[in-house]
């Protein structure tokens, strides 16, 4: 196999070649900035308002000036909770999940030493909300919800049009980190209900280095960075033409082809799934199978190791990702799995396969020909496998 | 993506002597599921004392799996006073290096090597309590003994180090203190008393300012919320440092404990060593 297998869309995805084609003329003649008061630069301005306008398009807003671009999608989140903070400076109470991307979660550690009050709310085993929790958590001293559309790790979406009418009424600012949505699933920020939504270029087949963050006319909120008018001054700094263009192109072909998401990307995801379910005694699904992302499979293999897995994969040409602690460099399993409570016997043995629109159903089955090779491998070293009677051995710990 | 030397890879992909012994006559399991390695060695050691066999089994990542192998190839054949002064790192060198935070593999397979001796031996292996000193690290289960012995055989330095060989303080973070002091400790009479000179120094106000700060923020504020509670510091006048406590320990009865044991403890340990804390209530 020389072309790699590549699953691990929720990490970063390839450009699409539209995107390239669309971006280049802006890294190379038409170098202009935006501002400018000639037309060399001044036409340039014309297609950022343009790639505003599709990603606008893209989540369903009303007015291209709610999209305000920024740098990568942790920016994003960043900025629509410092943002939110800054204008409601006496409410010090804020609301996330235990099992949000670390944009939000290591911010709101941080912001805890700073004095705030943060409720992180609690998942059950399908990686599903507390909602009863989340709800009785709101109070008057709460300035901002930042709660992710869908989960990196496991697919798992969250109910955030529930969410959001709940929250308007209370008037409390909602953000939606909707970056693993974006692309999947599609996204309608007036059925959400949310006041501000992350999302980033590089999970939908745009360039790295480009975010954008919605900002529902009206809401109350302050810029974290300080310079020139750029972004209506809520995000100064010279615009990144390029990836403005790229994610604009991106969004408008990502909403095209929501469709094959639903359909053909679905059914090779369920094939990959129940190929190595129905193979493996020692596997089992991480997340809710009914409310997930098309793409995303998230599997526990028991008595054996993620990033060994990886490895093995790795060198069969085939990239996937692993929520065990060896693969991160730190020493614990996945936050998003522990917050779930996934037995210590699969926790480190997660692997997470994410595909795309570009996945092949010749990409499934080179996989499915692959697993059984890999997981009896390290289930034979395993010490804890009875490989002669094929179950586990009892664990004393 | 970990660094890995092609040894290593050679050794994940195709690892020897997989597998047990079902005669053998030394044992050892270290490691476990829930930390996210473990080893299982057997060993078949013959009359002469010599290791005619060696076998693994392991939970673990590539290097684990790596450093496993490269355990039962450096053994086999050797006497056992020879495999006796095997450590981590010889382990590891064989294998051609490893990255710094994957050490702890090769400690496992140093820690399964002598507990597999000992069991040979006949001594008595209850659990690490008894024949290894006190937890240190009960996320891990790691204990002094095989941290200060990491330590000195890899000439450790920080926690961080510490961390890398053995896991210990790379969960919770609660044993850190604890390392630490095995590391001023083991760092010798020399770095103490560079420290006191260090000290020696009058801080400024404002260099003694943003060091309460600091400290309040970084170390105390942390543990009075791991109870519910909070601190508030309201003014600083000389040596002089009046705070408010909030949340649990505004009402809790042992609130001037806190004050002192904690709030002036720590002060005086990473400030100066003549803070006086006050309570605004």
């Amino acid at each position: 196999m020389d072309k790699t297998v590549y699953l691990d869309n929720n990490a970063t995805t390839m450009i699409a070649p539209e995107v390239l084609d669309a971006m280049l003329p802006f890294m190379k003649e038409r170098y202009g900035n935006p501002s400018s008061m000639h037309g060399f630069g001044g036409s340039v301005g014309k297609d950022v308002a343009r790639a505003r306008i599709q990603v606008a398009e893209f989540i369903g807003a009303e007015n291209d000036y709610e999209i305000v671009f920024t740098g990568t999608g942790t920016e994003s989140d960043n900025m629509a909770i410092l943002g939110s903070l800054a204008y409601y400076r006496n409410r010090r109470h804020i609301i996330t999940s235990r099992v949000e991307h670390p944009a939000v979660i290591s911010l709101c550690k941080k912001l805890e030493k700073d004095g705030y009050r943060v409720t992180y709310v609690p998942v059950d085993r399908d990686g599903n909300l507390d909602m009863g929790l989340l709800k009785e958590s709101v109070d008057d001293d709460t300035a901002v919800v930042s709660i992710m559309y869908a989960n990196n790790e496991t697919g798992v979406i969250f109910p955030v049009g529930e969410i959001g009418v709940f929250l308007k009424e209370r008037g409390v600012p909602f953000h939606v980190d909707a970056v693993q949505a974006a692309g999947k699933i599609p996204i309608d920020v007036n059925a959400i209900q949310c006041d501000l939504l992350t999302i980033s270029g590089h999970k939908f087949h745009g360039p790295k280095g480009i975010g954008a963050l919605y900002v529902r006319r009206g809401t109350r909120f302050r810029p974290i960075l300080y310079g020139g008018h750029q972004e209506k001054g809520r995000r100064p700094g010279t615009e990144n033409v390029p990836g403005i263009i790229g994610i604009g192109t991106a969004a408008e072909l990502a909403k095209m082809h929501l469709r094959d998401y639903d359909t053909k990307v679905r059914m090779m995801r369920n094939r990959l799934e129940d190929g190595i379910l129905g193979a493996f005694k020692n596997s089992h699904l991480n997340g809710d199978k009914t409310r997930r992302v098309p793409n995303t499979t998230n599997i526990g293999f028991e008595y054996i190791e993620g990033e060994a897995v990886l490895l093995y994969l790795d060198e069969r040409g085939i990239a996937a990702s692993s929520g065990s602690a060896c693969s991160s460099g730190s020493l614990e399993p996945s936050h998003v799995l522990r917050a779930m409570g996934v037995p210590f016997t699969s926790a480190h043995g997660s692997i997470r396969f994410s595909l795309s629109r570009f996945t092949t159903d010749k990409d499934i089955d080179h996989v499915l020909a692959v697993m059984p090779g890999v997981v009896n491998r390290l289930l034979d070293i395993s010490p804890y496998w009875d490989s002669e009677k094929q179950q586990g051995r009892p664990i004393n710990i | 993506m970990w660094d890995y030397t092609d040894k290593v890879k050679e050794l994940y992909m195709n690892p020897k002597n997989v597998g047990k012994i079902d005669n053998a006559n030394a044992v050892a399991e270290v490691g476990s599921i829930v930390c996210g390695d473990a080893l299982k060695l057997y060993l078949k050691i013959d009359d002469k004392n010599i290791i005619r066999d060696a076998k693994f089994e392991t939970f673990g990542c590539g290097s684990a799996i790596a450093s496993s192998s490269a355990l039962t190839e450096m053994i086999i054949g050797k006497t056992v006073e020879e495999a006796e002064k095997i450590t981590n790192k010889d382990i590891a060198d064989y294998l051609g290096g490893l990255p710094e935070e994957k050490m702890h593999c090769s400690v496992m397979g140093n820690e399964a090597l002598e507990k597999a001796l000992a069991h040979w031996r006949g001594e008595k292996i209850t659990d690490h309590v008894d024949t290894e000193g006190e937890i240190i690290c009960h996320c891990f289960g790691v204990t002094e003994n095989l941290i200060r012995n990491v330590i000195r055989e890899n000439n450790l330095k920080t926690v961080e180090d510490v961390t890398n060989y053995t896991k210990a303080g790379g969960a919770c973070g609660s044993c850190i203190p604890k390392i630490e002091d095995i590391l001023n400790e083991m760092a010798g009479e020399v770095q103490k008393a560079e420290a006191k000179k260090g000290e020696k120094k009058p801080l400024t106000n404002i260099k003694r300012m943003l060091l309460v700060e600091e400290t309040i923020a970084n170390v105390i504020r942390p543990m009075l919320q791991k109870d519910g509670g909070d601190i508030e510091l309201i003014d600083i006048a000389g040596k002089e440092v009046h705070v408010g406590l909030r949340g649990h320990c505004a009402g809790c009865v042992v609130s001037d404990v806190t004050l002192k044991n904690l709030v002036e403890a720590k002060l005086r340990e990473f400030v100066e060593e003549d803070i006086v804390v006050h309570e605004v209530k």
